[in-house]
């Protein structure tokens, strides 16, 4: 019987571990594999290269761009997407009309990043959009959100946050709901304030939510892409240029195999020290004892 | 608006809804500002100072969107794929999960910490491989170069299934054995049916992402005739870029019935996303 089931187990892991093999691991060695060499992605040869397309890329003027406009963006994305998330699952956690809130913030989330982008580049529109008629209304004359080098990234910022953060919210939320309810009246019990409340009872609790979400936001916002694609096509003057944009031109429009590979092993890397960083920080502030 | 309600209620919390609606409102205007604006000519919409509501209304964008592009072409490749993927998927990962979660074979341990580690990677470090693999196979701009790898591999999802079937008790499988049930057998007549909840859930969650896919079939799909939703929309942006009513009225086109779908189903699809994302 024992035989028979793990027999039985390797037939069931079958067609997921051939999936693994050939949509990851072996992508993943081909990408390590390309990333030394100089290669079009069309002929039959590509020649080794060694180092040199990892090395190029920080004297290729568009990476060290691309590299500095992700690290902003994710700079401004992360923490506004999480305090404005947690302010709003802990806001909307206890009070009547829950779900019609939790709906209203969660509309964005299933619309995709390109209706996203279209609906905000008429918004965004620096002469004739709303933002800044409504701005106007106020006396404030607007910036120019997507035609403005200095703005682009800040407009594609406020543009994610609302797109991303009901999502955040959610599962927060979802988190707070599994808080059991004897601990908030132990503490009232005791005489704690709201403050002390949030402090030594939520913030506890919560801490394992807050930290998946926190590493989902983190590497969801290095590999921003969509909208700036969308909305600027990485302009103007490449302020919107990301990451995985340089990937994307540098394979699909420049057909520079071997740097778009070494590109997209960086950001693995980077993404990779994150979260590493992240899970061993985590054993301070991530409570998982329930 | 509770003000007879016994308990009385603090000014901060009146301020707490004030907040929340306002905030509410921030995150439906620019729906219905696009709803608007596909409602307006070009006079309209580009008048100094703004017009709110059209006026008159102007449906003729609706029409000529439809005509412009085959908008009834790319819901059809959107919903399809995404509808492959979603079924393969629940199939091959709710298999790979119970055989983690339950049959233990040999090895099972080293592959499971195998299928987390992938987790990691992110889709754009394997997507130039994947891209040379599809053209090599001559499956580049068919709608099998998007389905293969979505619904053959997801890391994630082996995880999610082998956390909920671990989680089912071992005597239910015991009784069944006992009574001469195959593997096979027990897969699908006991522990499908207890997961089913959460398969919905996870099915959601895939549903979702496939459909609002948009780097993937950016780079694989070559023919207008073959694009999803968000790929036709963004050709159509490029195409009518400064002719904002009939770009809304496509967005609109493109977005609504997602919208339905989720005003019908939003309690499954949030409860939906909160198990999923839960589940770590």
């Amino acid at each position: 019987m024992q035989k028979k089931r793990r027999m039985w187990g390797w037939a069931f892991v079958m067609p997921q571990l051939i999936g693994l093999i050939i949509f990851a691991l072996i992508p993943l060695g081909m990408s390590f594999f390309i990333s030394f060499h100089s290669w079009d992605g069309i002929a039959a040869s590509m020649g080794f290269v060694g180092i040199k397309n990892y090395i190029n890329q920080f004297f290729d003027a568009d990476f060290v761009k691309a590299l500095i406009n992700t690290l902003l963006y994710s700079v401004m994305y992360i923490p506004i997407n999480m305090v404005f998330a947690l302010l709003l699952a802990l806001a909307v956690q206890k009070i009547k009309g829950k779900t019609l809130y939790r709906l209203f913030y969660f509309m964005p989330v299933v619309t995709g990043s390109v209706s996203v982008g279209v609906i905000w580049t008429w918004i965004l529109n620096g002469d004739f959009g709303l933002m800044n008629s409504i701005l106007s209304f106020f006396g404030i004359n607007g910036p120019k959100w997507l035609t403005d080098p200095s703005m682009v990234l800040t407009s594609i910022v406020i543009v994610s946050v609302w797109w991303n953060v009901g999502y955040n919210m959610v599962l927060l939320l979802a988190g707070l709901q599994n808080i059991p309810e004897v601990y908030y009246e132990a503490a009232q019990i005791d005489g704690a304030n709201k403050w002390n409340t949030f402090r030594h009872i939520t913030l506890p609790m919560l801490s394992p939510t807050l930290f998946f979400v926190l590493i989902n936001t983190i590497i969801s916002s290095f590999q921003v892409f969509d909208q700036a694609f969308v909305m600027t096509h990485g302009g103007p003057m490449k302020a919107s240029y990301t990451l995985v944009y340089h990937i994307y031109q540098n394979a699909f429009i420049d057909f520079k195999m071997g740097r778009a590979c070494a590109s997209s092993m960086i950001l693995f890397a980077i993404v990779l020290i994150i979260t590493l960083a992240q899970m061993y920080g985590s054993k301070r502030w991530v409570n998982y004892e329930q | 608006m509770n003000s007879k309600r016994k308990k009385k209620i603090s000014t901060g919390r009146i301020l707490l809804y004030i907040v929340l609606s306002l905030g509410a409102v921030l995150m439906v205007m620019p729906f219905a500002w696009t709803v608007l604006s596909s409602l307006k000519n070009m006079g309209q919409t580009f008048a100094i100072p703004m017009k709110i509501l059209p006026d008159p209304f102007v449906w003729k964008n609706y029409p000529e969107s439809l005509a412009a592009l085959p908008f009834g072409r790319a819901y059809f490749n959107s919903f399809y794929i995404a509808f492959v993927v979603v079924a393969i998927q629940l199939i091959t990962a709710s298999m790979a999960g119970y055989a983690f979660g339950k049959l233990k074979f040999r090895g099972h341990n080293v592959l499971f910490i195998l299928f987390l580690a992938t987790m990691m990677i992110p889709s754009q470090v394997t997507m130039i491989p994947l891209f040379i693999i599809m053209k090599n196979l001559g499956l580049l701009g068919t709608h099998m170069s998007l389905i293969l790898p979505a619904s053959l591999f997801n890391a994630f999802g082996v995880f999610l299934m082998r956390q909920f079937i671990a989680a089912l008790p071992d005597e239910l499988e015991e009784a069944a054995i006992i009574d001469g049930a195959s593997i096979p057998q027990i897969f699908i007549k006991i522990i499908l049916p207890l997961i089913k909840p959460s398969m919905a859930a996870f099915g959601i969650f895939v549903f979702l992402g496939q459909w609002n896919s948009f780097l993937y079939p950016l780079i694989f799909l070559n023919k207008t005739e073959s694009f999803t939703v968000p790929l036709l929309l963004n050709f159509f942006k490029g195409t009518y870029a400064t002719d904002y009513p009939l770009l809304m009225a496509g967005t609109v086109i493109s977005i609504v019935p997602v919208l339905l779908v989720y005003l019908f189903f939003q309690k499954q699809i949030i409860q939906g996303i909160a198990i999923t994302g839960m589940k770590n």
